[in-house]
């Protein structure tokens, strides 16, 4: 998210996956398309049968590979590396797509003379501060620009960052869109793509093959192939999923895809773009209406406990002065007449002073950690297995035990809610059932059939679905459980006179309801997300129409005209082909507007020509931009408009400037602000490796999360130290189409469980002769965590590589199984580690290390005993020895 | 053999046209399933069992690489087929990967000339008006002739207790003591959506439209373009499996493009529906009784005792 | 991993079958030889009564009868559905042999009954005579189709002998028929029943020959597993009790019970043989998979549709 926004200013997929059939060349990379999206791949396979490269770039050959045109192996954890030699490829052979690049890029911007790179600080940026543990932006900064001057607040720069960044995509304080400094030549030393030149030099196709093991034919086909579909007449499209952002750099892996694909002019044209897969029905939804604890409706920031004052400051420090963020107040406002009415005023700051803060990291893992600590009182698990799914298993599990309450709303009684008496951990003796204090309540939850409700897909498609049947029995929708839980507490504290109750009881909360259990009307939800006059209650049809000064009530500014002239447009079900276009504007509901191509403007060259009849999208076509889609721009504004000094909004955006979130209307090759780990992509080891960084002495990403603390999440060692010979193997956990992300949904229905009802790894016939597996037998992986037992598969599918001139095993295990239902096994994350890329929290399940042994696992107290054994090896080897890790002493701050 | 004879055979044989439909008789339908865009999902699997409520079908790890239902039976009537080969796709490679990974939903073929249909020996299996063979279940009595008769192993009794089929009643059989549900079933390319006009579950849910479902001339068309546009990409192994009506049951109502030779997924290379003997056997059979009733009386010769 | 090989080796998916293996059980092969006991007792019993040999015809017809009152059993049992039994008879159907056997046993059951009883007691002496009529017309067909029925399946091992089955169980019927009656006569009344035990069981065993010759490969399974000992015992059996029979049974009462046991034992091992030999030849794709792929290499097959211009890559492909 955080990479997309920053780089283009909206933190979602660029495009949406009927799209990718007008791909010339599709390039699937941290991706299974066909394994997790199997629907939407059928939009890859249209392109393929049109003609087009298919290329899956990926450590396994899956079922993905096998519809690919081409499939490139390579090692887990080294994907920037070769995006990094792709983007090098196109600027030392001039293949860039000049024009776009030129115009709709901060290509030609020219950076401050602060900025140092990692090539230059072997492999810090500058601004690294050691015991602060992270970077100092306002280094990065485009030359000449005025940093962000705010008293008391605590990020400097345009945009919040750290917790508050739930997307990014902002970089205000240009005067009128425009950065003081530029050169339209792209030769200045320090602008934006001389930089990236210099950044990226390193990355020789020699350098992608020694690091990643592929070989150099193999990688220079696939730069070839991307840049002979780019263009004016071609496009090439990205496609990616977990496998990118499931590692401790994996912003910065999305952002290598992000400069490919701004270097060669694909994004916001038909066939091109960055579709970023989120794999959960809805999971673009849970972060649009946000189950995130840092970010609002939206994406508008938590307010944080430093800085901000009152909401002036808050609203200056998150408003760009250019660019729709201009209008943050009117999103901001609307929110609170929507979650207060009528108790949120002008005159109370629209109760800004009264909100909760955050005043930290407050994610899952954090969270975990607080739980083992005791400080966790009671928990609410709602569609999740985190007892599976969490990496590190054991310290999840370990922490909902030392809770007082715990809630898992669920279709079955899923690990989590049964962890006080069939977790591994009770197996082993380090939990005993009578000992543990929590007390669980599962409440049955009603599946997506006995409710009304929308889905919000990974294409930001709101789908709505109506209810077929009434829950049976006790189950409840999440819609119920909330409203009538909320009701209860409302109805607890009506008489309280605490002020820390006073916004509860100011909650606006009086949805109808209907049915003999009172489900609460999901469409009059709806209708208020969408947003309405207060007074009148006539419904918006957009976001331009919020206002400021609580005359509108909107629930989620992006969402607002989902609900447009009191019809629910999430509900219009006209089949594709009943309609104009593939684009099919009358199915659903995407946001923003109803715009399925993001930033389509960019299909039309700077004059607002289409760059080709071909790729002809959204055009210009005298008096307003028309075309096959809502056009990403304002309708009437024209290509030669100049933004007059002063100019606010997006106002401050020039007619040929297509990237309207962002502050100078450009997408961010270079990204100033908003990232932890850096403006630039560079290759970071994973957390734990088998290989040292071949370019840098900083061998992973400096600002990853740790917790060297913490007992429960011991490390590996890695290459250079002693004991990484214990865990000499590169590990990577996925999805079966099978299973769905940690099994409650599908480990317990008999379907789905027979399709794949065991619980195995895949391994190469030479690591299987190496370690001495047997293709349908018992092998017991291992880390400094845990260790697993599973059924062996011995494929070609998983093949071994060079790198760096030795050969590389890697170990592939799905993470669907736990301790319970139809088919049950062990978990593969409770190998896992808790080290997290620092924008998102994403703990990094796609690249670690392991060992392997043949047979099943010890059982009992033996389990813990084999683990610790092998760990205090590792652990006393390393000792002797350890790897310094740069990032704990050097400090990059200009002296 | 006599005219009689074949007269018989051909009425209760009933190929796909079957004359006693009347107004009644729809044009034949069937599948092309194209496994050159099969991705091995499976959805085929899962919605035939959801719409045939069919049981449970076993819960083993084959470790036969993603395939683990392994054949088609009574509680499995598409079964998706995996094949791992150090062979590329197309042609010989581009010198880089040499894998490929073949996925297949086999199914019921549905065949013009079909040997379950032809012995059953209830009336049970019949030829719908859609040309599909079909068993009823309320006529089954579970002799299992239909099950080796199959060429393609595509039949199979149901084992399993009745009350555990989703949604079906005990009844007499299970009042009776047996506790298997003891009939045969097998795909009957959802003879029930087809009679409220919509297609089998199966095409319905494939996402790739491998399984294609429509009239079976219009299929063969579309098969045999489909055939050459893959000859000319220069796709290993490419061939149409069932399509010719001359073959050994006279076409398939279900046929394939497959990739490789019919074997590698566990087809019959060259299958004969057995009917096609059986009037020979039937005269055979003639001359052995009468032979056998000679031979009976001829041991009269040589006196009593 | 899939058994792919390339270059002429049989290819299989993972070793599995390709058909299925029958799901009758053991009271099929026990019908195979009770049936064919009744048939071949049928026209035996109204032939001795015809060559005025009453003993034997009593003795036949009761045997006969009694057979067919357990092969319906047997057959009922295996069913799936018991209840549905009569389904068997809700049509006439001639492409199904199992149907058209239904009615054979119906007609030549209900008239070797029919005919049993009258003749106990001792009643309707015309209609018993009709109804020994009927039963030895059927008697024949009921002996012999069972042949044709088990061959009328994809089963390898069956189908390739469909020839030579019918003539073989024809033949082990009338050695049953003939060594049961040996059990239940005196040797001086027994005589055809003796000569048509013992020639029986030699046709038998030429006809067991003509057919391992013509089954080629697939006829290995005769020599294997549970077909081959069944295989052997029947031979031993059938062998010895006919040697006995025929040297010692016209003066031994003892011998002849030995024999015909002997030789009843040993038939039912035939049957049983016949049965393992089809599931285990159902079993191993390979006896399905190598005459097709060698069928269709040698004349070409329909089955399969090749891209025109089939060099290069299809040709690659096989």
């Amino acid at each position: 998210m955080p990479s997309l926004g920053t780089s283009f200013g909206r933190g979602g997929a660029t495009t949406f996956q009927q799209d990718l059939q007008n791909s010339d060349c599709i390039v699937i990379m941290g991706s299974n398309m066909a394994e997790n999206h199997p629907v939407g791949f059928q939009w890859v396979m249209e392109a393929r049968e049109r003609g087009a490269q298919v290329i899956h770039v990926d450590p396994r050959f899956t079922r993905t590979s096998a519809m690919a045109t081409k499939w490139v192996g390579i090692r887990a954890g080294s994907d920037i590396a070769f995006l990094g030699g792709i983007a090098n490829y196109i600027l030392q052979n001039d293949l860039h797509f000049d024009e776009y690049v030129k115009h709709f890029t901060n290509a030609p911007v020219i950076i401050e003379d602060t900025y140092a790179d990692a090539e230059d600080l072997d492999g810090l940026f500058v601004g690294w501060d050691p015991e602060k543990g992270e970077y100092d932006p306002t280094l990065w900064q485009y030359e000449g620009m005025e940093t962000h001057a705010s008293a008391g607040q605590r990020e400097s720069g345009f945009t919040p960052k750290g917790e508050q960044s739930g997307h990014g995509g902002a970089g205000g304080g240009l005067r009128h869109g425009e950065p003081p400094s530029e050169d339209l030549e792209l030769k200045h030393p320090r602008c934006v793509f001389q930089l990236l030149k210099r950044h990226y030099q390193r990355y020789t196709p020699e350098f992608v093959s020694e690091t990643c093991g592929c070989t150099v034919d193999e990688f220079v086909a696939v730069a070839e192939a991307l840049v002979q579909n780019s263009g004016r007449e071609r496009t090439s499209a990205f496609v990616y999923a977990v496998g990118w952002t499931q590692h401790t750099v994996g912003v910065q892996y999305i952002r290598s895809a992000a400069i490919i694909q701004q270097l060669l002019g694909n994004i916001g044209r038909p066939g091109g773009g960055v579709m970023a897969l989120r794999g959960h029905a809805s999971i673009q939804g849970s972060t649009d209406i946000p189950t995130l604890y840092n970010i609002l409706p939206g994406y508008l920031p938590m307010p944080h406990t430093e800085g901000y004052g009152d909401l002036d400051n808050f609203v200056q420090a998150n408003t760009s002065p250019t660019g729709w963020w201009g209008h943050f107040r009117a999103y901001w406002v609307s929110l609170m007449k929507a979650y207060f009415g009528e108790h949120a005023t002008g005159e109370n700051d629209w109760l800004f002073e009264r909100l909760p803060r955050i005043d930290q990291d407050n994610s899952v893992y954090w969270t975990v950690q607080q739980m083992l600590q005791g400080k966790v009182k009671g928990y609410m698990i709602a569609g999740e297995n985190p007892a599976v799914g969490n990496a590190n298993g054991k310290a999840t599990r370990l922490g909902l035990a030392k809770l007082d309450w715990l809630v898992v709303r669920d279709l079955v009684e899923i690990e989590s809610a049964s962890f006080w008496y069939d977790s591994p951990e009770i197996e082993s003796g380090e939990l005993v059932t009578k000992e543990i204090p929590t007390e669980v309540f599962f409440m049955p939850a009603a599946a997506h059939t006995e409710k009304d409700g929308s889905f919000t897909n990974t294409q930001r498609l709101l789908q709505w679905h109506w209810q077929a049947v009434e829950p049976k029995e006790d189950c409840r929708s999440e819609l119920w459980f909330y409203f009538h839980l909320g009701k209860r507490i409302k109805a607890k504290l009506k008489d309280s006179k605490d002020k820390r109750d006073e916004l509860v009881q100011f909650l606006q909360w009086d949805y109808p309801t209907h049915s003999q259990i009172q489900e609460p009307s999901a469409e009059a939800v709806l209708g208020e997300i969408s947003g309405y006059e207060t007074q009148t209650g006539a419904y918006l049809d957009g976001y331009p129409k919020l206002k400021d000064d609580g005359s509108t009530t909107c629930g989620c500014w992006i969402y607002s005209g989902v609900y447009k002239d009191g019809v629910n447009q999430a509900a219009r079900k006209k089949p594709h082909w009943e309609q104009k276009s593939y684009v099919a504007s009358e199915w659903a509901w995407a946001w923003p507007n109803n715009r399925h191509l993001l930033y389509n403007r960019a299909s039309a060259d700077p004059d607002g020509n289409p760059w080709s009849a071909r790729k002809q999208y959204v055009w210009w076509n005298g008096e307003k931009w028309t075309g096959m889609d809502t056009p990403d721009f304002e309708e009437t504004k024209a290509p030669d408009y100049v933004p007059p000094d002063g100019a606010k909004a997006e106002q401050a955006i020039a007619g040929n400037h297509p990237f309207v979130m962002q502050a100078d209307g450009r997408s961010w090759l270079y990204v100033p602000q908003g990232l932890e780990d850096g403006p630039l992509p560079t290759h970071y080891e994973p957390h734990e490796s088998p290989f040292d960084n071949p370019l840098y002495a900083q061998r992973a990403n400096p600002r990853r999360q740790q917790n060297k603390d913490l007992a429960l999440d011991p490390y590996n060692p890695v290459d250079g130290e002693p004991g990484a010979e214990i865990y000499p193997y590169v590990v990577t956990t996925y999805r079966l189409t099978e299973h769905h992300t940690a099994g409650g949904m599908s480990r317990s229905v008999n379907y789905l469980a027979e399709l794949q009802p065991a619980m195995f790894c895949e391994v190469s016939p030479q690591l299987a002769a190496e370690v001495g597996l047997e293709h349908g037998g018992w092998a017991t992986i291992y880390t400094a965590r845990s260790a697993i037992e599973a059924r062996v598969m011995v494929t070609d599918r998983i093949p071994p590589l060079t790198v760096r001139g030795r050969t590389t095993h890697q170990v592939g295990l799905p993470y669907h199984w736990g301790q319970r239902l139809l088919t049950a096994g062990d978990s593969a994350n409770d190998l896992m580690h808790m080290a997290l890329d620092p924008n998102v929290h994403i703990q990094e399940v796609k690249a670690a290390t392991c060992g392997v042994k043949p047979g099943r696992r010890p059982r009992g107290k033996a389990l813990t005993e084999f683990v610790a054994e092998l760990r205090d090896q590792a652990h006393s080897r390393r000792d002797m020895a350890p790897r310094p890790e740069p990032e704990e002493t050097r400090s990059t701050m200009p002296s | 053999m006599s005219s009689v004879l074949a007269d018989l055979l051909q009425k209760t044989g009933a190929p796909a046209e079957s004359h006693t439909y009347g107004d009644e008789q729809q044009q034949r339908v069937g599948f092309f399933t194209d496994t050159s865009v099969c991705i091995g999902c499976k959805a085929c699997e899962v919605a035939c069992k959801e719409w045939n409520m069919i049981p449970e079908d076993g819960l083993e790890w084959t470790g036969e690489s993603y395939d683990n239902t392994s054949a088609l039976g009574a509680n499995t009537w598409r079964h998706v087929a995996f094949i791992e080969q150090d062979k590329p796709l197309h042609g010989n490679g581009d010198g880089t990967t040499g894998l490929r990974w073949l996925m297949e939903s086999d199914v019921c073929k549905h065949c013009t000339h079909a040997a379950c249909l032809d012995v059953c020996p209830t009336g049970a299996l019949f030829r719908t008006e859609f040309g599909t063979v079909v068993v009823q279940e309320d006529i089954c009595n579970g002799c299992g002739y239909c099950v080796p008769a199959c060429p393609f192993g595509v039949l199979d009794k149901r084992h399993i207790a009745s009350d555990a089929n989703v949604g079906h009643k005990p009844d007499l059989a299970a009042g009776l003591g047996k506790k298997e549900d003891g009939r045969v079933w097998k795909c009957t390319l959802c003879y029930d959506r087809l009679k409220g006009g919509h297609e089998p579950a199966c095409a319905k849910a494939c996402p790739t439209k491998s399984i294609q479902f429509g009239p079976l001339d219009e299929l063969r068309e579309r098969a045999d373009a489909r055939l050459a546009k893959l000859h000319a990409e220069d796709w290993n192994g490419a061939q149409l499996y069932g399509r010719d009506p001359d073959d050994g049951v006279g076409g398939f109502g279900a046929f394939f493009l497959l990739l490789d030779d019919p074997e590698v997924y566990g087809l019959p290379p060259d299958p004969v529906v057995t009917t096609k003997h059986l009037g020979a056997m039937w005269e055979n059979m003639a001359a052995a009784a009468a032979v056998f009733a000679v031979g009976i009386v001829g041991a009269f010769v040589g006196g009593r005792s | 991993m899939s058994v792919t090989k390339t270059g002429g080796e049989l290819r299989s998916y993972y070793g599995r079958p390709v058909i299925k293996e029958p799901t009758w059980t053991w009271e099929i092969p026990v019908y195979f030889f009770t049936g064919g006991l009744s048939g071949a007792s049928s026209v035996l019993s109204l032939s001795a009564k015809l060559f005025g040999n009453e003993k034997l015809a009593r003795t036949s017809l009761y045997l006969g009868a009694a057979a067919d009152v357990v092969s319906p059993a047997l057959l009922v049992s295996d069913l799936g559905r018991p209840e549905r039994f009569h389904h068997m008879l809700r049509v006439f159907k001639v492409t199904s042999p199992m149907n058209v056997g239904a009615w054979i046993l119906f007609l030549n059951g209900g008239a070797s009954n029919t005919a049993a009883v009258l003749e106990l007691l001792g009643i309707l002496r015309p209609v018993k005579l009709m109804a020994e009529l009927v039963a030895a017309l059927f008697g024949p067909p009921l002996a012999t189709y069972t042949g044709v029925l088990v061959a009328d399946t994809a089963v390898p091992v069956w189908h390739e002998a469909r020839q030579e089955l019918p003539w073989l169980f024809g033949a082990s019927a009338a050695a049953s028929a003939g060594a049961a009656a040996c059990v239940f006569l005196a040797p001086e009344d027994a005589g055809p029943a003796r000569r048509l035990a013992v020639g029986g069981v030699v046709a038998e065993g030429a006809l067991v020959h003509a057919m391992q010759l013509r089954l080629g490969e697939v006829g290995e399974v005769y020599h294997q597993g549970q077909a081959g000992k069944l295989s052997w015992a029947a031979k031993s059996l059938a062998g010895t009790g006919a040697l006995l029979l025929a040297r010692r049974g016209k003066r031994s009462r003892r011998a002849a019970v030995l024999g015909g046991a002997m030789v009843c034992a040993g038939e039912l091992c035939l049957r049983f043989a016949v049965f393992k030999a089809g599931f285990q030849s159902a079993r191993d794709p390979k006896y399905t998979v190598g005459p097709q792929r060698e069928r269709a290499s040698r004349d070409g097959t329909k089955a399969t549709t090749k891209p025109r211009g089939a060099a290069g890559a299809a040709a690659r492909g096989t």
